[in-house]
């Protein structure tokens, strides 16, 4: 199965913008099927961007957050070529991470 | 006793469209000329949105509105379809328990085809859609077929529209009288009114494309199935035309057809027909 | 053909408005089957409103519930609803040639 995560970093030289997609049902606990059964909760609960081994972004999430969440966010410094780290963890300790070059 | 006085509302409003029409029209089932239909339906929405280029209606609501289009632009950088693209794509090279693949039941292996869909099957008489085409092909090689409303065939058909971006629709209706009345029917649905709201899908999509329905920006008739199929923010998910046209039947409050009934094939035919020329721009993304 | 229209919107007001008489399991019955029977036509003309089904499912309901009055009054609006839908189907047979972009 491909990644989970969709993610694209460019450095314009002070700053790198980064842009993610995940894959995720994000499943709130509060909507119910076609059957009228509750459709129990599923959602990342931390998401995670690492740059050189320490955190530059890190979301807390819950279930209000819509399927499919898209990320968008820059921070200082990161250089072209180097690696940035996405991992996310949900509320049934399923993980998936993938590493991405800055461009 | 809300339904009463709608019914008694619906009737009042017959009454009154009865008495608008009073005098006949008496148009007759004049001759079915497609070539005049295309011309004329483009002249309605090139008049209608003279800032718009031809190529820019495969774009629906985003081409009406400065501030959704940006917001497009940015989406489309990461398009919501990205997965189900790439769903596409797999399934689509996974060959069968049989060996053989989807390519196999499509000239140029089923690359590039999408602006070919729906065309008109001389043997059969009928109006073969592309969804239609794709179950008929899993069925000829022992596969159980998908559900036209569903996430695989949304998929299968945003892989093999995504291989057509650009190519301009190229539907053609033989002069053959079955193709003909083919057409014709589906010109009918199109601008029959149904349901209880008695809308006709030119109610929105002809009359009022611009305009908004709630939040919603209606998107023009020409040019909407090369969209086609849709990730609906709306939906949560991936929508294939069928999906549209059943859900567009219900929200007036009609029952949906079956999907890929006479009717809607005929109608796809007919809106792929008028939209010749311009290009392919599924899968799209909607609000 | 204007005068029977005429007529027909009369008789589905008047559908609508007699429903206060208390009614039986026969009845209900007999209001149901022509309920049903007007939205298979409605069926056969491609014309199916989801209003009708969603009031014949209620009528079933409260008849299940032994609510014959309530049930035989849904049914009855079923069925008006359901020849409004046919009159839909018929009146709009030629009309879309009107809105027709030429």
């Amino acid at each position: 199965m491909a990644s989970t995560i969709r993610v694209r970093a460019t450095s314009s030289g002070e700053t790198t913008e980064v842009q993610a997609l995940i894959q995720h049902p994000m499943d709130s606990g509060f909507i119910k099927d076609s059957k009228g059964e509750l459709i129990p909760p599923h959602f990342i609960q931390q998401l995670t961007f690492e740059y050189n081994g320490k955190p530059v972004f890190t979301a807390d999430w819950g279930g209000g957050v819509s399927k499919d969440p898209y990320v968008k966010f820059a921070f200082k410094g990161g250089k072209k070529g180097d690696e940035l780290k996405v991992s996310w963890v949900d509320n049934k300790g399923a993980t998936d991470t993938t590493t991405a070059k800055i461009q | 006793m809300k339904l009463r006085s709608t019914i008694q509302f619906a009737a009042a409003a017959f009454a009154l469209a009865l008495l608008a029409f009073a005098a006949p029209p008496a148009v007759s089932a004049d001759k079915v000329d497609p070539v005049a239909d295309e011309k004329a339906f483009k002249k309605f929405f090139y008049d209608k949105f003279p800032k718009l280029k031809p190529e820019d209606f495969v774009n629906g609501p985003y081409s009406m509105d400065a501030d959704l289009y940006k917001q497009w632009q940015d989406k489309e950088q990461f398009p919501p379809y990205e997965f189900s693209l790439e769903l596409g794509k797999e399934m689509f090279s996974k060959p069968f328990k049989n060996g053989k693949t989807y390519g196999d039941c499509f000239p140029n292996n089923g690359i590039g085809i999408r602006q070919d869909y729906p065309t008109f099957d001389e043997k059969e008489g009928k109006v073969i859609t592309l969804e239609l085409a794709l179950n008929r092909c899993r069925e000829a090689n022992g596969e159980p077929a998908f559900s036209y409303v569903r996430d695989e065939m949304a998929a299968l058909t945003a892989y093999m529209a995504f291989t057509s971006r650009g190519k301009p629709f190229n539907i053609k209706v033989p002069n053959d009288p079955r193709a003909l009345a083919a057409y014709e029917n589906g010109k009918e649905y199109f601008y029959t009114r149904r349901g209880q709201l008695n809308f006709s899908c030119a109610t929105c999509h002809v009359q009022s494309p611009g305009e908004k329905v709630r939040t919603e920006v209606l998107a023009p008739a020409l040019g909407i199935v090369n969209a086609m199929p849709i990730y609906r923010s709306e939906w949560n998910g991936m929508g294939t035309t069928s999906r549209r046209f059943t859900t567009c039947n219900s929200q007036i409050r009609g029952v949906p057809l079956t999907p890929q009934d006479d009717e809607y094939r005929n109608v796809e035919y007919y809106l792929s027909y008028v939209s010749n020329g311009l290009p392919i721009s599924g899968p799209g993304a909607r609000p | 053909m204007r005068i029977t229209t005429l007529t027909s919107i009369a008789v589905l007001l008047l559908l609508g408005a007699t429903s206060a008489l208390a009614a039986g399991e026969d009845d209900y019955k007999a209001a149901y089957a022509a309920a049903e029977a007007a939205n298979k036509q409605a069926a056969s003309l491609r014309n199916q409103w989801t209003t009708t089904a969603s009031m014949l499912a209620a009528a079933k309901k409260f008849a299940d519930g032994g609510d014959f009055d309530k049930a035989t009054a849904s049914a009855k609006e079923a069925e008006a609803l359901a020849k409004a839908s046919i009159f839909q189907a018929t009146s709009e047979k030629e009309r879309w040639r009107d809105l027709e972009i030429r």
